[in-house]
């Protein structure tokens, strides 16, 4: 994977915006920011009602996202171009499943829908129509998501990179800021994860920084290359944009996300934490 | 839209004696110099180290807010045809700090 086959600007979307073999996915943390205007075609896609198994907690299976792929008329040999609020993070996050059960072609919207808003360019709020297909979706791809008993044991082993703003992984705040801080959960970190926020991989306008100062940051923060590397932050989805950096733009096929998170590991029993700004040890 | 007033946006359900709260308002002037709101920026947390903490859009009526934690903090706003704005806050356990920007 790299850049070219997973990454198109907006001047790209703008050029394919009548294209019928692309189809534009918006997906949004706030869920009205769809209706309140999105780039022309593009259908919605609700990061909580439809990614999310609604009694369990775990993503959708297999037979959901395809359920849901069918009803709203995406075909597998379709380009996917995921784009969305709060600099691509439950884009990301979207694009994550695509890759977990085998679409073929998905992309990010670089910069997503704030680089779009900010260089004014045209937003409506009339809704598409597509008709229903009938999507086939792959077996789980578990190379790229990492479970809790896998992580307990990648302690002191395995990269781990903790996404979250530096006041999240030193247990200063609980929740993104923009969230109420009261949590169920303890605060803190995973030990020997490595804190590198997810905001250092990307510009203040949402787009992504260059390979080169990619991997200078990920080296800089101690990433051992050699090493399997596994991403988290509280719920997933921002451990999904750094996973898209490192899997998808880098090439770092061992890379895996973590989509239970803080609020899966902060919640059991036993487990180590290190409070406060230093890694800790294994 | 004019005259929208500061903390506008609910609270309700919210425990504010827990919480840091800082929100506010984003406005420009319009061609006859009055003050309108700004319901297309950002507004970015940025923490006592300059590093991002959360990030939001400003509602319709230009309103955000933010959790925090006690301490200082720096909001940097960017809209369509505005330059960036930084603004300092300081937050404290069980106020709410409102703050005026002005793009």
């Amino acid at each position: 994977m790299s850049r070219d086959t997973t990454l198109v600007s907006a001047d790209w979307v703008e050029q394919h915006l009548d294209d019928p073999k692309v189809v534009l996915v918006e997906v949004d943390e706030d869920t009205t920011a769809y209706e309140k205007g999105h780039l022309k075609g593009a259908i919605k896609f609700d990061w909580n009602t439809d990614l999310q198994d609604q009694v369990r907690r775990d993503a959708v299976n297999r037979e959901q996202f395809a359920a849901l792929l069918s009803e709203r008329g995406v075909a597998n040999d379709d380009i996917v171009v995921l784009y969305g609020g709060n600099n691509n993070w439950f884009a990301a996050y979207a694009y994550w499943y695509f890759k977990l059960y085998g679409h073929e072609d998905v992309k990010l919207l670089d910069g997503g829908r704030k680089r779009w808003e900010l260089d004014s360019r045209e937003l409506t709020q009339a809704l598409p129509t597509r008709d229903a297909t009938t999507y086939t979706a792959q077996e789980q791809d578990t190379s790229i998501r990492a479970f809790r008993d896998e992580v307990v044991e990648a302690i002191g082993v395995k990269n781990l990179i903790d996404v979250r703003s530096p006041d999240e992984y030193a247990g200063r705040l609980l929740a993104p800021a923009h969230l109420p801080q009261e949590q169920a959960q303890r605060a803190g970190h995973i030990p020997t994860a490595g804190n590198v926020p997810w905001s250092k991989a990307a510009n203040d306008d949402g787009t992504f920084r260059s390979d080169d100062e990619l991997r200078k940051l990920y080296t800089e923060a101690g990433v051992d290359w050699d090493k399997e590397t596994i991403a988290y932050c509280r719920i997933g989805e921002r451990s999904s944009h750094t996973w898209f950096v490192l899997h998808e733009l880098l090439g770092d096929e061992s890379t895996k996300n973590y989509d239970g998170s803080w609020t899966e590991y902060g919640s059991l029993i036993g487990v180590p934490i290190v409070l406060g700004d230093d890694a800790g040890t294994a | 839209m004019c005259g929208a007033t500061a903390g506008g946006l609910s609270l309700e359900g919210v425990d504010v004696a827990k919480e840091s709260v800082i929100q506010g308002i984003v406005t420009r002037a319009n061609a006859d110099g009055a003050s309108e709101p700004v319901g297309n920026a950002y507004v970015r947390l940025l923490d006592r180290t300059g590093e991002f903490t959360a990030e939001v859009p400003t509602s319709v009526t230009g309103h955000f807010r933010f959790f925090a934690a006690p301490g200082t903090w720096t909001l940097r706003t960017m809209a369509p045809k505005a330059g960036v704005v930084d603004s300092q806050v300081t937050a404290r356990k069980g106020t709410v700090a409102e703050v005026a920007v002005a793009i």
